[in-house]
Order: structure tokens, then sequence, then C-alpha cells
């Protein structure tokens, strides 16, 4: 029975730990959302493209490699360094902003005072034609994402768990690094949102961009923030993503599993997104664990998705959702 | 065309035209001036054109879709119509929209300080620039920490100002500050606007439907109908011109107006046009 317990307190504290994941792509998707009312359909694939160019830089891939070589007939790949795991972070993370720019530059400059779905649907595209553009920058193939970061089980947990309960826990230790980077990270993003200048601007922006710019706030500028802070946190969620399971295709899916955990944590609320992150991986590990095997197991495929029709039906605007400010 | 003796002129608008959506024509030719130092107004009923031509100045229009295709619209005699709202602000024109538009989510003491986005200052000279428009509004500086979607409409109109008031504008176009507001509000805010524009010597360009105060604290006043200047002249003597009487102050000779003689206005009005 303890045995049974303790396996449980386990499974949970793994689920929070896929939870810190989920909840750093939601992040993302919070963030732009709150400033442009933008539901970003390609943060997931923001998060791969990071992921991607993050690795191409330190490998020393030469980028359009294949492209290259199907017009010119060489053979060439890599240009044969190896970068430090910190610079090629510090300049995914400046591709990132460039992104950023470019976007803005290209796609929502001609999109300013369309309807949200206009734009929704615009970063569908983008979404499609980001993905095809990473993969003619770095091929296709599944690539190993080696910073440094720990990883496996952490055996100091475990020997500690295992003299105190006489059972050991097993986690991942770098399931623990980004639980620690996702804490910054919020903390860092809420105390700039709260307290600089350009973050209240950013919330600004976000409750009447009209108004915003009539006091002079440029909407271009603030979207080309707003972008480079969601690449940022893309970038972070490739590199603990793909540290976990590779970089590929399918990093671009979990951007999936950020809905529910949306829709849980409210679209408009930072802490929402951890929070609800939280909730979805302990919830779905849990009661996979618990009545799994009465019902025939695999609900982790689908019990994030049923917790938010819930949560749609009961509380639309989430756990932390702003409510609608109505004066009568 | 209007020979106003104070010296300078900030907003000089000429024979301007505005279409929205590349159809629909709402400005016909409409000439103004702001001169430095006074409080201009601009009246007119609904769909007049009153927004549209604030709007046009401080080039919120865009982003609106609408365009201003013909007229020169210059600021110092400067054109301006190809800047950017940010550009403008930094150059002192500031607009404060209809309908207030405070950020709802926002303090007001934050509200306030997004007025200052634009500027490059340190913290301590914006903090005393705050503690002087909290000396304009003491009933902000209550009410500094509370939402700003929570205030009232006077609390929220005088936080749309005072906003304004911290980008150190030079002109402020202030659109409907009546707006739904008790006419002792109405009176109040008027009554800041006359101090700001003595002591600190902004100047306004004040669109209002509410005639009867407009008139009593601006110094000049044109009239606007269906996208034109129908009238123009000093404040005092628009207020004793029999047909702003009659047609914007609900007055006649007789002392108020009576419906039965509703049907000749329209007859009447076509000299206005």
């Amino acid at each position: 029975m303890l045995e049974q317990l303790l396996f449980g307190i386990e499974v949970a504290l793994n689920g929070l730990m896929t939870g810190v994941l989920y909840a750093l792509v939601a992040l993302g998707f919070v963030l732009i959302f709150k400033a442009s009312g933008v539901f970003n359909y390609a943060q997931g694939v923001m998060a791969l493209f990071a992921a991607l160019t993050l690795v191409g830089f330190q490998n020393g891939q030469i980028p359009f490699a294949h492209l290259i070589n199907a017009v010119l007939g060489t053979n060439v790949h890599h240009f044969g360094w190896h970068l430090p795991a910190l610079l090629s972070v510090v300049m995914a993370l400046a591709s990132m902003v460039l992104l950023a720019v470019i976007v803005e530059r290209l796609m929502l400059k001609y999109l300013i005072n369309q309807e949200p779905v206009i734009l929704f649907m615009a970063t569908i595209g983008l979404a499609y034609f980001l993905e095809g553009f990473g993969d003619m920058m770095w091929g296709s193939e599944v690539k190993k994402l080696d910073i440094g970061l720990p990883v496996g089980p952490s055996d100091s947990i475990e020997s500690f768990t295992y003299d105190l309960f006489g059972y050991g826990f097993f986690i991942d230790r770098l399931d623990i690094v980004a639980a620690i980077v996702a804490a910054l990270l919020v903390v860092t993003l809420t105390v700039f949102s709260q307290y600089s200048k350009i973050g209240r601007a950013l919330r600004a922006v976000a409750d009447d961009h009209q108004a915003a710019l009539s006091v002079g706030i440029s909407l271009r500028f603030i979207w080309v923030v707003v972008w480079s802070i969601a690449g940022f946190v893309a970038l972070v969620a490739g590199i603990m993503w793909g540290a976990k399971s590779g970089v590929q295709f399918s990093l671009s899916l979990i951007a999936l599993k950020a809905l529910p955990v949306l829709m849980l944590g409210g679209f408009t609320s930072i802490p929402g997104a951890i929070v609800g992150g939280l909730i979805i991986g302990v919830g779905e590990k849990l009661f996979d664990f618990l009545l799994g095997p009465i019902i025939g197991g695999a609900t982790e495929n689908w019990f994030a998705y049923v917790l938010a029709l819930l949560f749609l039906v009961f509380r639309p605007q989430g756990l932390f959702g702003e409510r609608i400010i109505e004066r009568v | 065309m209007n020979d106003h003796s104070p010296t300078e002129n900030l907003i000089d608008v000429t024979n301007i035209e505005v279409i929205y959506n590349h159809v629909i024509l709402v400005l016909k030719g409409v000439s103004l001036m702001v001169p430095k130092g006074g409080i201009i107004a601009l009246l007119g009923g609904n769909g007049a054109g009153k927004t549209t031509t604030l709007k046009a100045i401080s080039n919120l229009l865009k982003s609106e879709r609408g365009h201003v295709t013909k007229g020169v619209i210059t600021y110092r005699g400067q054109s301006i119509q190809n800047l950017d709202p940010a550009t403008l602000v930094k150059m002192g024109v500031i607009q404060v929209m209809e309908g207030r538009h405070c950020f709802e989510h926002l303090t007001i003491e934050e509200n306030l300080l997004t007025g200052a986005f634009t500027r490059v200052a340190k913290k301590a000279e914006i903090g005393e620039h705050l503690d002087l428009v909290y000396t304009y509004f003491p009933r902000l500086k209550e009410r500094r920490k509370a939402q700003a979607g929570y205030t009232s409409g006077g609390e929220q109109q005088m936080c749309a100002i005072g906003r304004a008031l911290m980008s150190r504008p030079e002109t402020i176009l202030l659109d409907e500050p009546s707006m739904g507001l008790a006419p002792q509000l109405v009176e109040e805010i008027f009554e800041i606007v006359r101090d700001l524009n003595q002591d600190e010597g902004v100047s306004f360009l004040l669109a209002e439907q509410n005639t009867n105060v407009a008139l009593r604290f601006a110094n000049y006043g044109y009239i606007l109908e269906s996208g034109r200047v129908v009238m123009d002249g000093p404040a005092s003597e628009l207020r004793n011109n029999p047909d702003v009487k009659e047609f914007y102050l609900g007055m006649s000779e007789a002392g108020r107006k009576s419906f039965r003689d509703v049907r000749s206005y329209r007859r009447r009005k076509r000299w206005l046009s």
C-alpha cells in the first residue's frame, strides 16, 4: 500500500515536471495573445525553429546545405567547427529577434486593424512557412540537442528518498532544470511587464490599442518586442524539449498540448499558463495512474482536452483569465 | 480667412477632404486654424465630421482606413500628414479620444505614466510632472491605485486628459469631453481645461456637441455640418448669432423653441449648407 502511495507521488512529481514544459510553450502563446489579441498558431513551430537554429549554429551546419548541393552539385554540409553552447544560444536568440522583425515587416504591418481571425489565419500561414523553411535551412533529420544541461535520473534524489522511504524516486535532472528555468522566466516576465516602461506599454496596447496609439506608443515597435519575447520563450521551450526528446518535427505538435493549458489557465494570464501547465501535467499522469488500468489506458492523449472542455463550459475565462470589466 | 489676433498659428488645416475605406467621403473641404494659446471649439451634430477632423490632424485616421485625399495640414508651418501619431506626440500634438479610452486594467497612475511613453526623461522628472497633473486632478490622486476600468466616467475623462498632459503637449485635441457626464462634471472639466490653457499654456482644439458650454470656454468656434465648415467666428459672436442660438443653443428670439416650429427648421437651415 505504502509502495503504491509512494509510486503515486513519484508519478505526480514527474507530471509536475512535464507540466513545466507544457507551461513553457503556453507562456509564449499568452505573451502574444495579451499584447495583440492574436492567437499565434506558429508558437510551437517557433520552438522547433529555435531549437533547429541552435543545433545548427552549434554544430556548424551550413544553412541550406541540401539546396546548395542540389543546385550546384556540391557536397557541403558542415563548416567544420563546433561553437560553445552559450554562444550558439545567444546566436539563436538573435535569430529569433530577427525573425520577429521580419514577421512585423512582412506580415503584421499590413494587417493593422484587421479582425483577430485574419491575424490568426496569417499565423497559420507563418507556421507552415516556418516549418518548411526550417527543414530547408537545417535539414529534416532528427537532431540531438546538447548544450550541457544535466540529463538522466538524479542519483542524489534517488538515494535520498531511498534512505527516507525505502523507495527511490526517479526524477530526471533535466526536468528539475526546466522547472527552475521556468520559474525564473515567469518572475522575470512578471517584473518586466509590471514595473518597466515597455512592460506597461505592452499592457496598455493589450487593453486598447487605439488609445495606445493616441498617446504615442508605436504599435509596430511593441509588436517587434512581443514577438521577440515570444521567440525567446520559444527558444527556451525548444531547448528543454529538444534536450529531452531530440529536435524533430513532433516538437511543433506540443503546441497542441498548450491549448488545453491555456483554456485552463486563461489566455491572458502568465501565472495562469504556469498553473494550467502544472495541473494538466500532474492531472494526466495521475489520471492515467489511477484510472488508466480500469478503463484500458492511453488516457494521457485525451485527458487534457476533456478537462479543457469542462473549463470551456463552466469557466470560459479560465482560472486566472482577466475578468471582462463592464461598467453599467 | 479668419483673422484672430493671437500671434502664431500652431495647427493650420487647409481645405482637407477625408475618405474612409476609399468610398465614404466624410470631410468635404474643411479649413481651420489653431493659434498658440487658443481654445478653439469645433461644433456640430452627430456625423458632422468633428472626430474625423481631429483624427486627420493627429493621424489616427490611418489605423481606421481613412485617408486625407486633398488639402494640407501643417503644424508650425511643417506638413504633418505623413507623420505617425508617435512622432506627432513628440512634436507636442496629442489627441484625447472620444469616449475616454482609458487602459482599463491598468491603474489610474499607470494610465498617466503611459502618457509619458514618448518622453526621454529621468524618473524623478516624470514623477514631478505626475504630481503637477495631480494638482489639476486631485480626484485622480485619491484614486491612483484603482483600476481605471472601475472608476467613474468623470474620473476616466480626467484620467484621459491627465494621461495626455503627461506627454508635455503644446496642443491637445480634445474630443467630446462632455460625453455622458453630469452637467456639474462637464463644468468642472471645462474649468480645468481653461486652467491648463492659462497656466500651462496648452492650446486646445475641442470637438463638442455641447455648444453652450464649449462656446463659453472657447475663444473661437467653427461649426461643421456634413463635412463642411458652415460658419466660424469668435465665440462671443457665435453665441449671439441668432441662427446659432436657434439651431444649436435651442433658443429663439421668443424664448425656447417649440416643436411646432420644427418644420421651418429644415427650410431655414438651407442657408447654412
